[in-house]
């Protein structure tokens, strides 16, 4: 027992010096998924974010960086854990800022606690448009769907000579997300949809729905799938049932197009057209470098989209300290953070000042054989594109003027 | 119309067979055996690191990765059936699950540290990809190696469990095992083969699956109610039971999903839900 009360004695006192230590230090909390389905997705941005630090050390405005990890699990299919993580880590561990969330869900249950708590809290993917308008202290550094998805539907419809097209999405929110703003750009720009289907999140095999496609009469095809072991299990599905970008135009979401998925294709997957912000085949001297020490953290493998976030995030996090010479206070934090702009990995990008999303170029990318592999390949790009639902949003005066809806 | 419904029934037979390929095992150590073996899908996951990892660093042909697969689960398992599931055979269901669980754990930590959290892509030779076109139809050249693969497991079990003195042993363990002590068996060495034997099938049937369902550390939990579904619906002990379920299945999902694609995902838990009504043993329990 006395032990007991000594140990709880050392703790207390531990507690009692840790205010003091803290005034020279930012913390800042990250909810991702480091286990479960997505656990990749959390190992890319995390990864990311070390790499940043790496590169930038860890005290910025004379502020030091401590980092405080939390594990979402099961992302998106658990989303009131996110928001516990997000009550715990401002409630307990007193920290300044918030970053991370895999998925849509776990950013969007937590909306409510940045905007009581008034912390700022920094989106490194969760990608459904509508999430920055949940909360006024959401920043957004991953990219809001439809910016890419009307940009590709468009391309689709005008330069790629797509007459119908079948969509196929996974049934949830971004994919909706994607599935609308794709239809919408390409039926507005002349094309026409034959059909669509959604598939379940969990969904091992993908031959019904590569069946639906063949039988559907498209001569082309949208696929928007989350990351994971679905976009290789559902381009082999494709190339199994005679489904290539031989016969019919095949535009996807990045995810689609991605190493692992690249790999497992191989040669069925050149042709494949993609809209997307972001490949570690980008070519910039910034990317270069980022790549290079991506490559050196993590065993030789490629950034993608998510690692890119991760990097951003925290690049995000750094430049708006300095502009608020450390303060960490949520406000003076997202007031910084509008209108931000670097050049990032990706290319040059800024935080929107009315919807503090990101506003990125968008890449088309075609899959092409380079030294023998297949490879995503930049051909054409728009430039400072921005979230066309939070414009269309504006426009029909359904948002505040701090980015958030009425 | 009729390319389409053959073409269905084909790639349902064929998702079908995969799983009854990964749940094959589990019918001999959960349905035999009577162990709630819930890390079933860990021994798969062995099996598939392992064809894996022979493939991309030592080269080594697919099909030559099999039989290393079976073995290479078959004999972690018996390390792991000597030092923890012994323990358990009389214990509680619950403790069972719990133990079982636990592995399950322990696994996907394991496999997340040596090989990260990453897809490990696959890609296997070009006589294995792509589709076979007879006539009108077309069938995929993998799907129709699962098939087969399927069927020559299914013969081969049901054969060595009937008709063989080692088959014979097992059944006279599992159904009594006092007698079979009695009589001089060597139960406790008869459950370890006979768990390596389902631990082995878990990981031939990992290998086979990496193909079409991918491989990270979550390949452990993420089949595991595939798996159940198709032992429990089929009756626990069956290997017929097992081979017919899968079949049908894959065959119903596939159907349910091309044609009714808003409710799809849920016709093969209403199917189950059906069959266990009507059966609650499973469609082909001993009675």
């Amino acid at each position: 027992m006395k032990k007991l009360f000594a140990g709880l004695g050392g703790l207390a006192a531990l507690f009692a010096l840790s205010p003091a230590h803290a005034q020279g230090t930012v913390k800042v909390g990250l909810v991702m998924s480091y286990s479960g389905q997505f656990a990749d997705l959390g190992t890319m941005m995390d990864t990311g974010v070390k790499l940043y630090m790496k590169e930038h050390g860890d005290t910025v405005a004379g502020k030091k960086i401590q980092i405080i990890r939390k594990d979402s699990g099961a992302a998106g299919t658990a989303p009131d854990v996110a928001k516990r993580l997000a009550q715990e880590l401002i409630v307990r561990d007193k920290v300044d800022i918030v970053a991370g969330f895999s998925l849509t869900p776990d950013a969007l249950a937590s909306a409510d606690v940045f905007t009581e708590s008034k912390k700022m809290a920094v989106i490194m993917n969760a990608a459904t448009a509508i999430i920055t308008a949940k909360s006024p202290y959401f920043v957004r550094v991953s990219i809001p769907l439809p910016q890419a998805m009307s940009a590709l539907g468009t391309w689709a419809a005008k330069n790629g000579g797509a007459k119908k097209v079948f969509t196929m999405v996974t049934n949830y929110g971004p994919g909706i997300d994607s599935e609308v703003a794709f239809q919408t750009a390409f039926k507005a720009a002349g094309g026409q949809v034959v059909g669509s289907v959604r598939f379940p999140v969990a969904n091992p095999d993908f031959s019904a729905f590569a069946q639906q496609l063949k039988d559907s009469g498209a001569d082309a095809a949208y696929i928007f799938v989350p990351g994971g072991e679905q976009p290789a299990a559902l381009g082999k599905a494709l190339a199994e049932h005679g489904v290539s970008p031989k016969t019919i135009k095949i535009y996807s979401s990045g995810e689609l197009v991605n190493d692992e998925p690249l790999k497992s294709m191989g040669d069925a997957a050149l042709g494949i057209v993609s809209g997307w912000h972001y490949s570690w085949t980008h070519k910039s001297d910034v990317n270069a470098k980022f790549v290079k020490g991506f490559n050196e953290m993590l065993n030789g493998r490629n950034p993608d989209q998510f690692a890119v976030s991760g990097y951003d995030g925290m690049a995000l996090i750094y430049k708006a300290l300095e502009k608020t010479k450390g303060n960490a206070d949520g406000d003076a934090l997202v007031a910084a953070a509008k209108g931000l702009a670097w050049e990032s990995p990706r290319g040059p990008i800024s935080i929107d000042p009315e919807t503090r999303d990101i506003v990125q170029d968008i890449y088309m990318r075609r899959v092409e054989s380079v030294n023998g592999k297949p490879q995503v390949v930049e051909f054409d790009k728009l430039t400072a594109v921005k979230d066309p639902v939070k414009a269309q949003l504006k426009a029909e005066g359904k948002l505040n003027p701090d980015g958030t809806t009425k | 119309m009729l390319a389409t419904f053959v073409s269905l029934l084909f790639d349902g037979l064929g998702y079908g067979m995969l799983l009854f390929v990964l749940s094959v095992g589990l019918s001999v150590t959960l349905g035999m055996m009577n162990f709630v073996n819930l890390a079933h899908g860990a021994f798969a996951m062995v099996g598939g690191y392992v064809a894996i990892t022979l493939m991309h660093h030592a080269g080594w042909p697919f099909l030559a990765t099999l039989p290393i697969a079976f073995l290479a689960a078959a004999a972690a398992s018996v390390v792991v059936e000597r030092v923890l599931y012994r323990r358990l055979y009389r214990a509680s269901d619950l403790d069972q699950s719990l133990l079982t669980i636990g592995i399950v754990f322990m696994s996907i930590a394991i496999a997340a540290y040596v090989f990260g959290t990453n897809q490990q892509p696959v890609q296997l030779p070009d006589w294995l990809r792509g589709r076979e076109v007879i006539g009108d139809f077309s069938f995929g050249v993998y799907r129709l190696f699962l098939i087969g693969a399927a069927l020559i497991i299914t013969v081969l079990m049901v054969l060595g469990l009937d008709y063989t003195r080692f088959g014979a042993q097992v059944r006279a363990c599992v159904d009594n095992q006092r007698m079979a002590r009695g009589l001089g068996l060597n139960v406790d060495n008869i459950f370890t083969l006979t768990f390596a034997l389902g631990s082995g099938l878990a990981g031939l049937g990992g290998a086979l699956a990496i193909e079409p369902m991918g491989l990270d550390p979550n390949f452990a939990f993420k089949y595991l109610v595939y798996m159940l579904i198709v032992v429990a619906v089929g009756g626990l002990a069956s290997i017929r039971g097992a081979f017919v379920t899968a079949a049908l299945l894959g065959v119903i999902d596939i159907f349910s999903k091309y044609y009714i694609p808003q409710v799809g995902s849920f016709v093969l838990y209403l199917v189950m839900v059906g069959l266990l009504v009507w059966r609650p043993a499973g469609i082909f329990a001993r009675r």
